[in-house]
């Protein structure tokens, strides 16, 4: 029996030394690096095939992991690992909303980037991407919400301009549904993102700020949202579900708006710019036929444009194994060269000024130049002021424009109970 | 002198139960070291941590004590309280549906026809099929635009315009349970028709002889014999439905008509981080389920007697 137990010992012993001789001699001829990009459009393909042109370089390896839609599942699903000291994913593509929330999981990017480097991307998206003088991550594409609109229904119902206000945008789709019916018994004037989840609340902020009623907390930390003119907003557009929009939208995300929109089914959608190079895809029914602008204003002097603000960047792991290789992989994939090349094949707008400038860009897609300008006027979400507490504070948010969409409750007692709600999140402070 | 070998033989007597005793603590360790390392710890350390306030979020993991704080709360909470509230609806109509159905079933399958293997085997799919997967499958079903549940009924001419049947509040509970219907009924069926086999066949003869209908055998053989296999599947089923999670979250995400009671954990602990009021909305589901556990051993304690 003691033997048995020596030899056994013996062995593992063995083992673990030829484990890590194993894993010394990989160290030396180049590590794996895995990386968590996004999975929404295009994304997975367009990061994996840039990774592998950095492999190639590098001599490391790399594993693209896929990962899920939905941006508040892959926020709890980051949480998890990270809170769980998990090293097995080196490299995490996160969006602005959450460097305040992960920033303590994260290492500090001035550690492994040049100063030189970090001018080069916008001020404004290394600002929101530091935290306490951190910098949490590299900024990698910018996204504001657009409308599309199909030029050649516009034409046809005898419109020269896409819509400027939400009550023409509701004119017009309520016309050229009415006139599309006829031949296709699916089409829908105008789909969005209507699911309780974090899409809505970039939604229904757009509603809301459009209409000059603020961005639910204010920069001082303020609960704003319980005023007329955010009621009005939601109830703007409560009345589309049924009417223009399809009564399901309040369960879609991105993805189920495209669709819809894709198939040719309906004349307006708010998405993201990543729809926009898809929709001009070979095999797509609207190849040439639509257009994107910014989205309209609301009603009077308060309204304004509004496109909220989502940004999506690179962090490294703090218990990544291979720090240093990591960052240097962000470094290549936030590069210019990685970053005009994703700005034409997908559309994923550059984090870097200088790219908006440059002729092949906007040759392949002109509208890019355009966006230059929804940037500067995009709202941004209170992510900032609410710190570690704005995942509730989103969360209690879209449920309230979601119950309000579907017709449970009405706007004004709607909003008043979210600011009671939000003001029990709260606390003391935020 | 017969005293003492009276005295003798209940010494012999207890030194035999000691030995009986110590064998059967040693053959029952194993599995009490496991349900202590598996069941008691994991139910100690939340109880213990749903007196802290702890953030995930920060690193290293700093925990603040809060007394009973987050229990004042929960019971303040009417998110909380609506959860506890969708989870005994879902579970009220989703087990009683289930029984009459999985009773039906169990006695067609249980009356002796051709093809009876097959239709057995056939009727364990829905069972079969992981959650994850079944859930995902009866969302595209039910989409209002591309699903094909709209698209039969309209055929069938059951509605005339599609059904939103995810986004209407009114509709969304009952498509849930439908869906749990769907896939819990063989369980159901299984464990009832287990029940059918153990009631001997001479009852049913010797009713037949006395002149009872079917109807009567029904009420008066088969359901009386088929109380305790009804009381286990019940038991089973019931607990299953209140601990309801992966179905619920699939279909329908985390909006409040149909949040359950671990869905609600689910977000506190991880959308949330928040370890301390997710560890006492824990708790919570824990005390309710020991309450419905105890309410069930004490009839069952009626019952035996």
């Amino acid at each position: 029996m003691k033997t048995y137990w020596k030899a056994l010992l013996a062995a593992s012993l063995l083992g673990g030394t030829a484990v890590a001789v194993i894993t010394s001699v990989s160290a030396q001829s180049g590590v794996t690096i895995r990386l968590a990009c996004g999975t929404v459009g295009s994304q997975q393909a367009l990061c994996k095939s840039a990774a592998d042109k950095w492999a190639a370089k590098t001599g490391n390896k790399v594993e693209v992991l896929p990962n899920v839609a939905s941006s508040n599942e892959r926020l709890a699903l980051f949480q998890q690992q990270l809170s769980a000291g998990s090293s097995d994913v080196d490299i995490y593509q996160i969006e602005n909303i959450w460097p305040g929330l992960l920033a303590d999981y994260f290492v500090d990017m001035k550690d492994y980037v040049p100063e030189s480097t970090i001018k080069e991307f916008f001020p404004s998206m290394i600002e929101s991407d530091t935290v306490d003088g951190k910098l949490v991550d590299l900024p990698w594409y910018g996204d504001a919400g657009l409308l599309y609109y199909r030029k050649d229904l516009l034409e046809k119902y005898g419109y020269k301009t896409p819509p400027t206000t939400w009550s023409q945008l509701t004119t017009m789709a309520t016309k050229i549904q009415a006139g599309e019916r006829k031949a296709n018994p699916n089409f829908w004037g105008y789909v969005w993102q209507g699911a309780a989840y974090e899409g809505l609340t970039c939604d229904a902020l757009e509603w809301v700020f459009s209409h000059g009623g603020g961005t639910i907390v204010d920069k001082a930390g303020n609960i704003t949202i319980n005023n007329p003119r955010a009621a009005a907003a939601l109830e703007m557009a409560a009345k589309w579900v049924g009417t223009i929009s399809p009564k399901g939208v309040t369960t879609y995300a991105e993805e189920e708006s495209r669709g819809v929109w894709q198939a040719g089914n309906a004349a307006f959608m708010r998405n993201w710019p990543y729809a926009f190079p898809l929709g001009n895809g070979d095999t797509s029914p609207i190849k040439g036929k639509f257009d994107v602008t910014v989205l309209p204003k609301g009603p009077g002097s308060a309204g304004r444009n509004a496109a909220t603000f989502g940004g999506h960047s690179l962090a490294v792991n703090r218990f990544s194994k291979n720090a240093k290789v990591a960052a240097d992989l962000v470094v290549y994939l936030t590069s210019a060269e990685v970053q005009k090349e994703r700005a034409i094949v997908g559309g994923y707008n550059p984090s870097r000024p200088a790219i908006y400038k440059d002729a092949d860009v906007l040759k392949a897609s002109p509208f890019l130049g355009r966006l230059f300008g929804v940037f500067t006027n995009a709202v941004v979400r209170p992510t900032t002021v609410t710190a570690t507490k704005y995942p509730r504070v989103s969360e209690a948010f879209w449920n309230t424009a979601n119950s309000v969409l579907t017709g449970k409750t009405k706007a004004a007692p709607a909003l008043k109970a979210l600011e009671e709600e939000l003001t029990r999140i709260k606390g003391a402070k935020w | 002198m017969l005293n003492l070998k009276n005295k003798d033989l209940s010494k012999k007597q207890s030194s035999l139960a000691a030995w009986r005793t110590r064998t059967a603590w040693f053959f029952l360790a194993p599995s009490l070291i496991i349900l202590l390392l598996v069941a008691a710890y994991p139910l100690f350390r939340t109880f213990q941590l749903s007196f802290f306030d702890v953030s995930i979020l920060k690193f290293p993991l700093q925990a603040t004590w809060v007394g009973f704080d987050n229990y004042v709360a929960l019971f303040s909470d009417p998110r909380w309280w609506r959860s506890v509230w969708n989870t005994v609806v879902f579970t009220f109509y989703s087990v009683g549906i289930e029984t009459v159905l999985g009773l039906t079933i169990a006695l067609i399958v249980h009356s002796e026809f051709r093809g009876r293997g097959l239709v057995r085997t056939a009727m364990l799919v829905p069972w079969a099929i992981p959650g994850v997967v079944s859930s995902q499958m009866w969302r595209w079903m039910l989409n209002d635009v591309y699903g094909v549940i709209n698209d039969l009924f309209m055929r069938l001419r059951i509605i005339r315009t599609p059904m939103a049947w995810l986004a209407e509040p009114a509709l969304v509970l009952p498509a849930l349970i439908m869906i749990d219907v769907w896939k819990t009924t063989p369980f159901m069926a299984l464990i009832l028709l287990a029940g059918l086999q153990g009631i001997p066949k001479e009852l049913y003869e010797a009713a037949r002889v006395d002149g009872a209908s079917p109807v009567q055998q029904f009420w008066r053989i088969t359901l009386p014999l088929l109380r305790p296999s009804l009381l286990v599947a019940l038991i089973f089923r019931t607990l299953d439905a209140l601990r309801v999670f992966d179905m619920i979250y699939i279909v329908a995400g985390t909006q409040i008509e149909t949040i359950s009671m671990s869905i609600y954990a689910r977000q506190q602990l991880i959308s949330f981080g928040s370890l301390g009021y997710g560890s006492a909305v824990a708790a919570g589901i824990f005390l309710i389920l020991a309450m419905y556990i105890s309410v069930y051993l004490v009839t069952l304690k009626v019952e035996v007697k």
